[in-house]
């Protein structure tokens, strides 16, 4: 039987019959290498498992796969399991296909995870534009610009702190396209820096802030 | 850890006035274990809110079937966050308490609040050293509360209990262990003892990996921010770390005008690429 799987098939075998942590890191490492297709649906299901080390090796897979990677995951979210979904969002995040821009807009504004709010704020910055069409760029950046924003005042620090660095992310696209909307970033991060709780929040934000005046 | 603790969107909203009721009536003991906790969580700090989880401190009624005392121990832990200094002999009282749980819930209070006047008590329950630090028959913990007897003593900055402390990084239990390299280290600043903390990241056991991140994290051990962000750990862990990293840095070589450090800037690009 053996000679008739493909190369891929092996690899998929291995994580399905790993018995330990470290065995099914090693699996979901070697399957993530070859960056094959084929791969997406067990590389996704491990996502779910309860195994942070094998999760980021599937998370990079997925993200080296790239867009094919995105109808099927938006089509498998787990609801229930927010280590699972908190993961998936960094795949959105990676891959910045403009097609999972509705989920991730809902995400960093909505769910209850604060570890999803976070990966999906993340996500925001680094939307591949160029796949967009025209028309819907302008008014799809200032629909994450808003979301960001208020994403900026979540009660979770690291949901802030990624919020920022969203907004760090963006400003530099709209410093090209768009450079009329980059004073509402610069501006609330004064604010931020004014008034934020945490000083890891206001430390984060004043190099945001460098960086983005500096461009300009 | 990260699924049970760090979400706390679904809690039931109490309002200050509910759970203080809540925690004052006698019948219904599952609503004062929770207005308990409700009061802790939400840093309720008016006078009558301290009063209440100190009646609840000696609370008799509520007692877990070996023998434990549940109420006592939540409303330890919420009085620890609740900085009021009130709080600091009823909870040095405690420590000599018969439940394992009051004393080490205590002892954590008593960190947070961080007061010199719990020295002698806490230093009182190392005696015997490691030899006698041995499990309970029949029961998963020790004899003491030892973990949080020691972080207690590291972050209170208890220098006359370092020879006390030191034996215990040769304690056979790994968080015990821990909890004695980062007192030692708040207390010497000596790189060794952050190193064992480095160590021990890339241990076997998922839960020790955890706490050794929460270890450097609080002692802000700078040296450990890449070995932080490649530990086989969730995100959410290693962001906290790396948190108590940075506000190390910044606390120790900030100044007024809010210049980064480059060694802040580089604790900040490991962050980003945990997000």
């Amino acid at each position: 039987m053996t000679e008739i799987l493909t190369n891929t098939e092996i690899l998929i075998e291995a994580v399905n019959k790993a018995d330990s942590a470290d065995g099914l890191l090693e699996a979901v490492e070697d399957l993530a290498a070859v960056k094959a297709v084929e791969a997406i649906p067990t590389l996704v299901e491990v996502l779910g498992y309860n195994n942070p080390g094998a999760a980021v090796a599937a998370v990079d897979g997925l993200i080296e796969i790239g867009e094919p990677v995105v109808p099927y995951l938006l089509a498998n979210l787990d609801d229930y399991n927010y280590g699972a979904r908190a993961w998936a969002l960094r795949v959105f995040a990676g891959v910045g296909d403009p097609l999972a821009l509705d989920l991730l807009l809902k995400a960093a504004t909505a769910d209850f995870s604060q570890s999803v709010r976070r990966a999906a704020a993340r996500g925001l910055g680094i939307i591949r534009w160029s796949k967009l069409a025209p028309e819907k760029l302008l008014p799809a950046q200032k629909e994450v610009l808003q979301a960001l924003l208020l994403t900026s005042e979540d009660g979770e620090w690291v949901v802030r702190y990624a919020a920022v660095v969203g907004l760090e992310s963006l400003a530099k696209t709209l410093a090209k396209t768009q450079s009329q909307l980059v004073p509402d970033i610069t501006a609330r991060f004064s604010g931020i820096i004014a008034t934020d709780t945490e000083i890891v929040v206001r430390a984060r934000t004043k190099l945001a802030w460098q960086k983005v005046t500096s461009n300009e | 850890m990260e699924q049970n603790y760090l979400e706390t969107g679904e809690a039931e909203q109490l309002t200050v006035e509910q759970a203080i009721a809540n925690l004052r009536q006698k019948e219904d003991l599952g609503a004062r274990y929770y207005a308990a906790w409700w009061l802790g969580r939400f840093r309720v700090k008016e006078p009558e809110a301290i009063d209440v989880l100190l009646m609840a401190l000696e609370d008799e009624s509520d007692r877990a079937p070996d023998g434990g005392y549940p109420l006592r121990r939540n409303a330890a832990r919420a009085l620890g966050k609740l900085e009021d200094e009130r709080a600091v002999p009823p909870l040095i009282r405690c420590l000599e308490f018969p439940d394992f749980y009051v004393r080490e819930a205590a002892a954590q209070a008593l960190e947070m609040l961080s007061d010199s006047r719990a020295i002698p008590a806490l230093v009182q329950l190392l005696e015997g050293g490691v030899a006698k630090a041995q499990f309970v028959p029949g029961k998963p913990h020790l004899v003491q509360p030892y973990e949080a007897i020691i972080e207690a003593l590291g972050t209170i900055r208890a220098t006359e209990a370092i020879p006390l402390i030191k034996p215990f990084i040769g304690h056979p239990v790994e968080k015990v262990k821990y909890a004695a390299a980062r007192a030692m280290y708040q207390l010497t600043s000596d790189s060794v003892y952050g190193e064992i903390l480095i160590q021990a990241l890339a241990g076997d056991d998922l839960q020790l990996r955890r706490s050794a991140l929460m270890d450097l994290g609080a002692i802000g051990y700078l040296p450990a921010g890449s070995a932080i962000a490649e530990t086989l750990a969730e995100n959410s862990m290693k962001l906290i770390a790396l948190k108590g990293l940075l506000e190390e840095e910044i606390n120790q070589n900030g100044n007024q005008a809010f210049e980064l450090t480059q060694e802040s800037i580089k604790v900040m690009e490991l962050m980003d690429s945990l997000l």
